[in-house]
């Protein structure tokens, strides 16, 4: 603790940083993983590829794929980001599929009698009606990457794991013990900030 | 105020599933403006796929349905839509809207404006006997199953539909409920004059309500009476086992008018 306490200024730009990798790459993730949520939730074939895939890239062991994309795309925080989008998918493109199939066919029924178009039904019915069940997707990828994030560290992109690699390059305990208490801390406040995003659009 | 109900015209109209298979085969039916026509069957019948050929949720493969004279094939499927009310036995509010704002789907889809939707939404809440101030702002969830069936059929009637379709509408409330319901259907009508298609497979609700009963079996209409003909001159066993032992008890129920709540 001693050495967060002198080293506060470090900390906290370490942090806002490891939250920009987090949110620029939770954003690029949910751009991709709502289109193909919303294909694989209509066409069963098409949903079993696409998860299939997110699965087995989420298998991929995450200092193995940033080794990669450092050889393809050199070092930096472009290949945390890309990374970061990868391991996101599976959990954002599950939540999205869960929650347009949970969403009551009668609902969907009485959108299209009433004369909702097929955009209108799913923009203004389906996906708000879904909304509970994709929001707990985004939480768990958010909670994941925040958490993953600090591999970043290990490719000189950011963060605090910049914190955790620069401690065990020089046995040093106190840069170690700080990075990884507070990307705890982050992952806590970030599920306890968007459980509360849940709860208020429960209906 | 309201309009005159929409005559509904179908002629040869037939429904046959990829596989072959007959869901509704050579119906032909006129359904006058302003009348309560009641589709009654066994479930599997058809009389559902029947009236959801009247919105284009289902396309015939035979025959025309016309509305007004007019094909509904030559009709874009979501602006007749709007124009025809639909009402379902699950209801289905939209559970992130107020019931306001589920009363007010139809209206806002077509541009009124606020004021008037407003004021809508507050007669039609008066008109299914639900209290505008007590529930304007309440939640689907927050409702009981006979609340949300008259959230339904006022969702139905916002943009004054001159047809509205009702599918076993009542189906899923208990007795006493449906009861109600029913004599609020039947005071709607009266007061409206709207057309209303109503599925049902309950013989009682179907003699209590219907101007005429229309009898489905097997995706053909049996018979197509008003409900002291079906009783006293029933076509066939079919209509005669339908219609049971207790015709004598439904002759009486069915000759009572309902009761002004």
């Amino acid at each position: 603790m001693s050495y967060a306490a002198t080293h506060l200024r470090t900390l906290a730009a370490l942090t806002l940083q490891h939250l920009a990798l987090v949110a620029v790459s939770l954003a690029i993730a949910l751009a991709i993983a709502f289109p193909a949520g919303i294909v694989a939730a209509r066409n069963a074939r098409l949903g079993a590829a696409i998860i299939g895939t997110a699965g087995v890239l989420y298998t991929i062991p995450s200092l193995a794929l940033l080794a990669a994309l450092v050889v393809a795309l050199g070092i930096g925080p472009q290949c945390a980001i890309v990374a970061l989008v990868v391991y996101a998918q599976l959990g954002l493109v599950r939540g999205i599929v869960a929650g347009l199939r949970g969403v009551d066919p009668a609902v969907v029924d009485a959108a299209r009698g009433l004369g909702l178009s097929p955009a209108q039904r799913l923009l203004r019915v389906e996906l708000p009606a879904a909304l509970p069940v994709i929001l707990a997707g985004v939480r768990i990828a958010a909670v994941t990457l925040i958490a993953l994030a600090t591999v970043a560290g290990w490719i000189a992109a950011g963060g605090l794991g910049t914190l955790i690699f620069d401690g065990l390059a020089e046995h040093h305990d106190g840069p170690i013990v700080a990075g990884a208490l507070a990307a705890a801390l982050l992952a806590i406040a970030a599920d306890a900030a968007l459980r509360a995003c849940e709860r208020a659009v429960r209906t | 105020m309201s309009p005159e109900g929409a005559r509904v015209e179908l002629s040869g109209v037939g429904v046959r599933y990829p596989g072959g298979a007959h869901a509704v085969r050579e119906v032909d039916l006129a359904i006058a403006p302003g009348e309560l026509a009641v589709f009654l069957g066994p479930s599997g019948c058809g009389k559902s796929t029947l009236l959801r050929t009247m919105n284009r949720l289902v396309e015939p493969t035979d025959g025309t349905v016309l509305i007004d004279g007019v094909d509904v094939r030559r009709q874009d499927p979501t602006e007749l839509r709007r124009r025809i009310g639909y009402v379902i036995q699950a209801v289905g509010l939209f559970p992130h809207y107020t019931v306001a704002q589920n009363v007010a789907v139809v209206p806002r889809l077509l541009g009124w404006d606020r004021a008037r939707i407003a004021k809508r939404v507050d007669e039609l809440l008066a008109l299914v006997a639900l209290e505008p101030a007590k529930y304007r702002e309440r939640r689907p969830r927050e409702l009981s199953g006979g609340e949300a069936q008259r959230v339904g059929v006022a969702r139905a009637l916002a943009a004054e539909p001159r047809l509205l379709l009702m599918d076993e509408p009542f189906a899923a409330v208990d007795a006493i409920v449906r009861a109600a319901l029913q004599e609020q259907t039947a005071r709607v009508h009266r007061e409206l004059g709207t057309t209303i298609v109503f599925v049902t497979h309950d013989v009682d609700e179907a003699l209590r309500l219907a101007d005429r009963v229309v009898v489905m079996n097997a995706g053909r209409i049996v018979q197509a009476d008003a409900p002291e003909r079906l009783l006293d001159a029933p076509c066939g066993d079919f209509v005669r086992d339908l219609v049971g032992v207790d015709a004598e008890t439904r002759r009486l129920t069915a000759a009572r008018p309902l009761i002004e709540r």
